[in-house]
């Protein structure tokens, strides 16, 4: 009986303790969020002042003139994304297959696990020196190619760590289904447990691609920047994040309005790929068990 | 029954997990066109034991086998046999029904084909058609040959899986506890296909349920702690076993 009464007796300090706790958690998922909402708010509000048709269609203006846009910048970033997904998609997915399918406990597999994760974590702009090394330098000039390479570098981890994750969430069951028909074990990766899983991969590669668009310091060690169309992949080659930064620290008032304007369609860039996709992949194509 | 000829033969098979000895110098026989059940308690080592006739246990990390499996007299387990030829020969039916997620219903029971080469849509649309209907699945489905495999019920999935495992006409089919996730009504169905189907493929069942193993095999191995006890005409394992613990068993004093 005792034990009864004392646990009575400690109902209503349980309680208290719930709601504060309660409410200290709300406020921290806040204070998380809010830095989210006011960047986009802020980038939105400046960057849609600047924003007009020219913005998408004119190279950008000499100092001094008024107007201009950065289609240039518009462009190269889709170039440089293209370069860095043709190299780091391939890469990241086959990755992420060996790792999962060939490799699976093996030591070599868990060494490379970990090394994937070590370069899902070195700094950018570590990448981008890298890059400057073994493009840059030997060719003798900043381009495309350098920057794409440089972007693919930093996508192959992300790419690679949730093909793994995916291909691992397919039952073994499904695997032994594919096997015991008399099917090679390449066949059953590729033709049953890739294809399952393919729509949830391309999610990864979507954020592997945001995070690789938005991307500054690797490019302008790589790709430099540019004030003009593009010359071709061996050559220098304007993105978005660049100019947006070459922009903002210019002391002039035009250039800096222009920059908010490239902020926001970079943000807006972002968000669309990762709300686009999701909608895409709106259907678990996982097997549930 | 007229005695026709052995089409599987193990000798003396021996599977491991590790260190673990999991079967003990089983040697069985299975005659063509007939049904044998594999009962005994849960953990005796009957679905390790079938896994070994289509080289599927060495899928498991750290299993192995050592003895004889000899299918049409040649031994399964000879270096330089491809598992993937002997696997198109021993088809599979698993305890639980695992239709491919992401293929149509049309694509599950063609993916064997088709991933071994074959192209032609005619082709796969008469093994498509002849294996449901084998399956007795045709009529349940044949509106709806496009929708996911995984859209169908359970008791459907399951015979999906075996219109999917006859569709590469395999001479030998295993099933692994194929009703034990089901309804009584989807288990009977299954059951009467076995019967059929026997006509046509060589029937290697496990399972749990004696009742299962009376009514559809003619013969019956029982299995304890990794033995095979005794296998016998399924009527004389249920009237007059010769070993006291298949008595025992079957007579529900333990398991």
């Amino acid at each position: 009986m005792n034990i009864r009464n004392q646990l009575a007796a400690n109902d209503g300090r349980r309680r208290l303790k719930n709601q504060i706790m309660c409410a200290f958690l709300f406020l921290a998922a806040i204070v998380a969020i809010a830095p989210l909402v006011s960047v986009f708010v802020y980038v939105v509000q400046r960057g849609y002042q600047a924003m007009s048709w020219d913005f998408f269609t004119q190279l950008p203006a000499a100092v001094g003139s008024s107007g201009g846009g950065m289609a240039n910048a518009i462009t190269g970033t889709m170039v440089l994304v293209a370069l860095a997904s043709l190299i780091g998609v391939p890469v990241g997915i086959c990755g992420g297959l060996y790792l999962s399918e060939f490799g699976a406990n093996s030591k070599i597999a868990s060494t490379l696990r970990f090394g994937v994760d070590i370069l899902a974590s070195v700094p950018s702009i570590i990448v981008g020196l890298f890059a400057y090394a073994v493009v840059v330098m030997p060719m003798k000039r900043p381009s495309a190619l350098a920057g794409g390479f440089a972007l693919a570098i930093l996508m192959i981890p992300t790419v690679a760590r949730t093909s793994e994750a995916l291909l691992k969430l397919v039952p073994v069951h499904i695997r032994e289904a594919g096997l015991a028909l008399g099917i090679p074990r390449w066949k059953v990766i590729i033709f049953i447990v890739l294809r399952g899983s393919m729509g949830a991969i391309i999610t990864g590669i979507m954020l592997g691609i945001a995070r690789a668009a938005g991307e500054t310091a690797p490019l302008l060690l790589t790709a430099a920047g540019s004030q003009h169309w593009s010359h071709g992949l061996d050559q220098p080659i304007a993105s978005l994040p660049v100019q947006i930064y070459t922009f903002a620290i210019s002391p002039y008032d035009e250039w800096q309005k222009q920059a908010w304007a490239g902020a926001f369609v970079l943000v807006l860039f972002v968000f669309v790929l990762n709300i686009g996709t999701r909608l895409i992949i709106k259907r678990p194509t996982i097997a549930k068990d | 029954m007229a005695q026709t000829s052995i089409i599987l033969q193990t000798k003396r098979v021996n599977a491991y997990f590790g260190k673990v000895h999991a079967i003990q110098d089983v040697s069985l026989e299975f005659r063509s066109n007939t049904v044998t059940a594999m009962i005994g308690p849960s953990g005796c080592g009957k679905s390790t034991f079938i896994r070994t006739l289509n080289r599927m246990h060495e899928e498991v990390p750290g299993a192995r086998v050592e003895g004889e499996v000899l299918l049409d007299g040649s031994n399964i387990y000879q270096p330089g046999v491809d598992p993937v030829s002997i696997r198109r020969r021993i088809g599979m039916v698993f305890q639980k029904a695992n239709p491919f997620p992401s293929l149509s219903i049309f694509d599950n029971v063609a993916a064997g084909l088709k991933l071994a080469g074959f192209q032609r849509r005619t082709v796969l649309q008469e093994v498509v058609e002849r294996s449901l209907r084998q399956a007795a699945l045709w009529d349940e489905v044949k509106d709806k040959l496009k929708a996911p495999g995984t859209s169908l019920s359970g008791g459907q999935q399951q015979r999906l899986c075996i219109a999917r495992a006859l569709a590469v006409s395999p001479p030998v089919l295993l099933m692994d506890e194929p009703t034990s996730a089901l309804d009584p009504i989807s288990t009977a169905k299954i059951e009467e296909l076995v019967m059929e189907l026997k006509n046509e493929v060589t029937i290697v069942i496990v399972t749990h349920n004696m009742q299962q193993a009376a009514r559809i095999s003619d013969h019956t191995a029982f299995f304890l702690m990794g033995e095979m006890v005794e296998c016998d005409l399924t009527s004389r394992i249920f009237t007059k076993p010769r070993d006291s613990r298949t008595e025992n068993y079957i007579t529900g004093r333990f398991g």
